[in-house]
This record gives structure tokens, sequence and C-alpha cells, in this order.
């Protein structure tokens, strides 16, 4: 899952509702498995599929209109439970970029370490593109990691984006928090024996 | 001018990553079988073994069935979890408590009252609920796998520092009114992204009032508001709370801590980025009725109707009341309903077993509810037994099950099904939270305890 990042141009799938919670982006029965893969095929798998496994055909996935790497949200994505499962559902489901006016911390972080990109974007801006994406399916989103900015292609408005510099420099060279954490062990032991009361 | 928040914080920073996030020093490390297994084969990966095993405890708590614990797990993908979780905490000489040890149960109950989570300490888990520990005044937050195995690999994690916020309650609570109620009351007020992106004290003369049970409710359920954390300052009822249990220190060491432990209080002085305030006399027993926990009201009240609702938040609140079978301005008083779940590492201790005792006693549960009563460890399922609340229970109809988180997220059998109205002293009541197509309604072990006599959501004052 370690790819390198740097300017994304895609099509976006739009989620346009609130407080979309991990519980819906991969309901718990999913937790029980003990590796990463296989759970893109699960995600918001009770709002894609019905009891008999039947897909949904007004759920936004299953819809042929849309499609892309970007997945475009409502406030407050990702809340409730930390269950990284929910962003490796999201990138195995191959969305690399998740747009949103707001993200639940723990969320926004397992994404991150995950390689999906989380863009806070104001409100306005999420409003116009979820009307941009309605009335033109098809229009572009391009997110440029250097720059920070997400531009909407058909209303040409941008916006800057905040990443903190260490997530960014992971993002594009691919490295990841535990890589560097084990460069890290002298001043962790040298800590142990400074700080212990 | 330091916060509480802050003294803990700085003193655990080990270093801090140019332009990035700190790097912070882990006192204690808990697993359970559902967030860990990818931590573990990525420590495989890379070669390495846990670098401090001596701060990491495993036990399984999401999978475990709450009935005939000692024959093996019938599903067999539940059961592989945690038999996993076994084999890796052996082959990684971590601390292990199973099923049917006397020392399992779900963690964040098992933690605070074997004295394993202390004052003072970074605590994490990969797990949203791992707040509850910040009622015992330390600084404890849930992580993701990722993070588990930074953890597990470095006994540090990445992390921005997250902004402070203060809540004062002050005043006196009602009759019949919890720390649940509170937190729910906090929510429906701030709503469920209130809280995003801060860490919360808890002051004020309401929160001092609390005991330490009811703290732990309340720094359980900070999560659900948003915020990163929930803590409260150490006092009295902390150091009584934890003298003499398991792990807590003992002789000289104790009072050394002690003395460590009345530091850890926000100065007169300090700053935070946020402070709201609450009037403790304003709260009534709280009951749910949407789909995520800020969705909560009074229960004498209606539910609220959708004018001045935004376009996006009157989509997610008509999906939510048609999900739940309720109407907009909906009574909930005398709603009939299926289930009642008293459990959860948000009511599962003993004094909510109390709560609930002391409304059923003498009465009989109603013949339209299924009630699972779910201790929610063997140290509370014992301190049951002692008391004889277990008699009690049974003589009005009640059944005492095995400890585990059970259905609170119904990864075992114990699912509502489909339709179902359930009175549970959880805490979420997420689309599905509780088994496919559940319907939940968040309440205390009061309100819970009342609705199970009476098989209908009753207002639990008239039995107190
Ligand atoms: S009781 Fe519920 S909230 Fe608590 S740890 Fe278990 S599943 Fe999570």
């Amino acid at each position: 899952m370690k790819q390198r990042f740097n300017i994304i141009t895609s099509t976006c799938v739009p989620l346009p509702l609130e407080n979309v919670d991990t519980d819906q982006i991969i309901p718990a029965r999913f937790l029980k498995a003990t590796t990463k893969e296989g759970f893109g095929e699960n995600l918001f798998c009770d709002w894609r599929y019905d009891k008999q496994g039947n897909k949904i055909k007004s759920f936004v996935l299953n819809d042929p209109t849309y499609s892309g790497e970007i997945l475009v949200a409502g406030k407050n994505f990702g809340s409730g439970s930390s269950r990284e499962h929910a962003a490796w559902a999201i990138a195995g489901y191959g969305f690399r970029v998740v747009v949103s006016s707001f993200f639940a911390d723990i969320h926004k972080n397992n994404e991150l370490n995950n390689f999906v990109l989380p863009v806070v974007v104001s409100e306005s801006f999420l409003a116009e593109l979820f009307s941009s994406i309605k009335e033109n399916p098809k229009m572009q989103v391009e997110v440029d990691l250097p720059q920070q900015t997400i531009t909407n292609k058909d209303t040409v408005k941008s916006e800057h984006f905040e990443i903190s510099a260490y997530k960014k420099h992971c993002l594009m060279n691919g490295i990841d928090d535990i890589d560097f954490l084990l460069s890290n062990k002298e001043k962790i032991v040298l800590w142990e024996k400074e700080e212990r009361m | 001018m330091n916060t509480l928040f802050d003294k803990i914080w700085d003193s655990h920073v080990v270093t801090i990553v140019k332009d990035g996030p700190a790097q912070l020093y882990i006192d204690r490390l808990y697993c359970h079988e559902v967030t860990s297994p990818q931590a573990f084969s990525g420590l495989r990966e890379r070669g390495i073994g846990c670098f401090r095993p001596e701060k990491i405890y495993c036990m399984p708590d999401h999978n475990t069935p709450t009935h005939d614990q000692d024959k093996p797990i019938q599903d067999p993908v539940s059961k592989k979890q945690v038999d996993m979780l076994e084999k890796n905490a052996k082959d990684f000489g971590l601390s292990y408590y199973g099923m049917l040890n006397q020392k399992n149960g779900i963690i964040h109950v098992v933690g605070p009252e074997r004295g394993l989570t202390l004052p003072g300490m970074t605590v994490v888990c990969g797990d949203s609920h791992t707040s509850t520990h910040g009622a015992m005044g330390a600084l404890a937050f849930g992580i993701g796998t990722s993070e588990v195995e930074m953890v597990m690999a470095s006994q540090c994690v990445l992390q921005m520092k997250p902004k402070s916020m203060r809540i004062t309650i002050d005043g006196n609570l009602g009759k019949g009114v919890t720390a649940k109620d509170i937190a729910l009351y906090m929510m429906s007020k701030m709503t469920t992204s209130g809280a995003t992106g801060y860490f919360v004290e808890y002051a004020g003369s309401a929160i001092r009032h609390l005991t330490m049970e009811g703290r732990l409710t309340l720094c359980n359920l900070s999560i659900e508001m948003g915020a990163r954390g929930g803590m409260v300052a150490p006092d009295e009822v902390t150091v009584a709370y934890l003298k003499g249990r398991e792990n807590s220190p003992k002789g000289e060491a104790w009072d050394k801590a002690v003395a460590y432990w009345k530091t850890l209080k926000s100065s007169d002085h300090a700053v935070f980025d946020k402070e709201i305030s609450f009037d403790a006399s304003d709260i009534e027993p709280m009951i749910t009725y949407g789909t995520n926990p800020g969705m909560g009201i009074g229960i004498t009240k209606h539910i609220p109707t959708t004018e001045n609702m935004s376009v996006g938040a009157k989509a997610s609140f008509d999906k939510s009341l048609n999900y739940m079978g309720l109407n907009p301005n909906e009574l909930l008083l005398g709603k009939k309903i299926d289930y009642v779940f008293l459990g959860a590492c948000t009511n599962g201790r003993i004094e909510d077993f109390r709560a609930f005792t002391s409304i059923v006693n003498g009465k009989k549960k109603a013949e339209n509810v299924i009630a699972w009563l779910v201790p929610g460890s063997w140290m509370v399922d014992a301190q049951i037994r002692k008391e004889g609340l277990d008699k009690v229970l049974k003589e009005a109809g009640f059944e005492i099950r095995q400890p585990g988180c059970s259905a609170c997220l119904a990864m075992n059998d114990d699912k509502i099904p489909s339709g179902k109205y359930s009175v549970s002293t959880s805490n979420r009541n997420f689309e599905g939270r509780q088994g496919p197509g559940a319907r939940t309604l968040l309440a205390s072990p009061f309100t819970a305890a009342a609705a199970a006599i009476t098989g209908v959501v009753s207002d639990p004052r008239e039995f107190l």
C-alpha cells in the first residue's frame, strides 16, 4: 500500500451524507479478518448490497455514472470506531483521496497511514463540488499534494489544504511512520533512562 | 500555566519531528483480538519483536461468547481471531488474559479495575473507547492498527498535539440522572463532532462528585463527541479507588505515586483552546432516538422536527429516523421495546449492576422483553455474586451472562434482530451496530431497568 503520491487528477464519487461513521464504511462483521486484504469489496456494504447480496442500484458505488479515485463526502466523515479496516476498505476499493469539510481524528490518521489522502475543504467549496459533480459526473478534480491545492476543474475554483510537512514527506516518498520510529530507537532508550520517576 | 493534558503530554515527548508530529512515549498498550492481528503480522514482515513487551497487555473481548465460554467458540472466524491473539501474545512474550481467566473482561473495564491504568500514564489501544481510561487522570486515546504496530515496535506513537477543551459542569444532578445522561446531554448539545480535534478535561462540582465508575462512563463517551480523549484530574476519589488494586504501587512506591498524582491538575491559570460549561440541574434522564449518539433527548421530550435544518443535515436526519422507524415530533415515552442490554465498557461495571438491580428489585421483567445482562469483566461478575445482586435479578426474571463486549457491537452471537428496538447502555446507536437492522435507544442503566420491567420506554424517576 506504500504508494508514492504526487498529483492526482480524477473524476469523483459523491456521497453527500453527513456523519458517515466507520460502522457504515465497513460494518463490524467484517472485522474478523486477520489480514488487510479484501476489504474494498465490502466498503459501505450495507448501503451497497441488500440482504440477499444484490446490488442496491440507487447507491452511488453501484451507479455507473460515477467513478474515480476521489471520494467526496459530507461533513464529519469517519466518526465512531477507530477501526483501521475502514481505511483499508477505502484504499482497497481504489480511492486515493477523500474530500470532506471535516474528518474524525482517528480515521484521518488511519487514512494517512494507509496512503489515502484526506483533503479538508471549506463548506462552500464542498457544496460547489457536489453540485459540479451532479451537473457533470465526468468533471475532474485535481489534487496537487506538492502544492497542497485542490481544484474543481469545472469551476476552476481552487483551495489550499493543510497537511503536516512530515506526513507530506511520507506520502510523497512512500515512507511510513514505523520506518521513521525504528530509525529513532536510541532517543527512546535515552528518554526511558532520563524520564522514569 | 499548563493544563493537566499539557503536563502529561509534555513529559512524554521523546522528540518532535521537524514540521510534524510529536513522538510520544507510551506507558501502556492494550490489545484486543480485532485490531491487533495485522499489527503482529506487520512486525513479522519487518522481522522485529515488541520493543517493551512488559508494557503490553492482551485480552480478547469483542468476539467472546457470553455463555458456555468453557466450550470452544462456535463461530470459526471468531475463534480464529481469539486463538490468534493468544498465539501472538505468546510468540511476542506479552501478558495475556484469555477467556475464563478471572482477569479477563472488556479491556476498558479490566485496565482500571486491576490498577493497570494509573494517573499520569499515557495509554493507548486499537480501540476508540480507550478514552475511558482518562477517568483515572491518564492521557488515553484510541489508535489505528498501524499505530498499534508503531507502539509494539518502538513503544512510541507519532501524534499531532490536539487542542485542549475544558468542559465544566457545576451544580447538582437531579434524581435518576447519571454520568451516562451527562454525556448524552452534552452530545445532544455539541453534536458528535463538537469536540473533534480536542482533548477534553472534565471539571466542575458535578464531576468531582461523580464516583470513579461514573467518571469512567463519562470519559468512555468522550469519543462520541469526536474528542481525541477525555480526562478527569486525579483526586481523593481516584486515590481511594486505586488503593490496594492488583497492579497499583505498594508500600513506599504507593506514597511516592500518590504525591506525584496530586501534582496532576490544571494550574489555576491554565489556558484552554476552548471552554464550555453546562448546568447539572438542566439535565434529565436521556435517551437517543436516532443513529448517532448526538441524537438524544430528555426522556420526557419529543423527537425534534426538521424545520431549520440544512439540506444535508435533513437528508441524514430523515435517513436516520427512517431506519429507526420513528417520526419527527414523536414521543418516545410509552414506545414498546423488545430488548434490553446492560453492559459494555460504558455501563458494564458494578455500580451499573447495582443501579439496574435497585429498580427491578421486587418487580418482574416484562414478558415482551429479552434482557441481556453482561458484566464487563469476571471481577464485576464476582462482585455481583458477592453482593447477592444475582439473586435479586433472578427473582425478577433476569439472568446474568458471561463477560465480553456482547451486543455492544454484536460480533459474537448477541445480535438484536432486524427491526427490533433495544434499550441499550452501550455507547453507539449506529445503523447495524447491534446487528443488521437493529434499532438502538441508548440510555443509562436506570432507564434500561425501567424499560425492562415495563416493556416500554419509561421514565426511571418513577421507580426511584
Ligand atoms: S464494549 Fe463496545 S465500545 Fe467497549 S470495547 Fe467492547 S465493542 Fe468497543
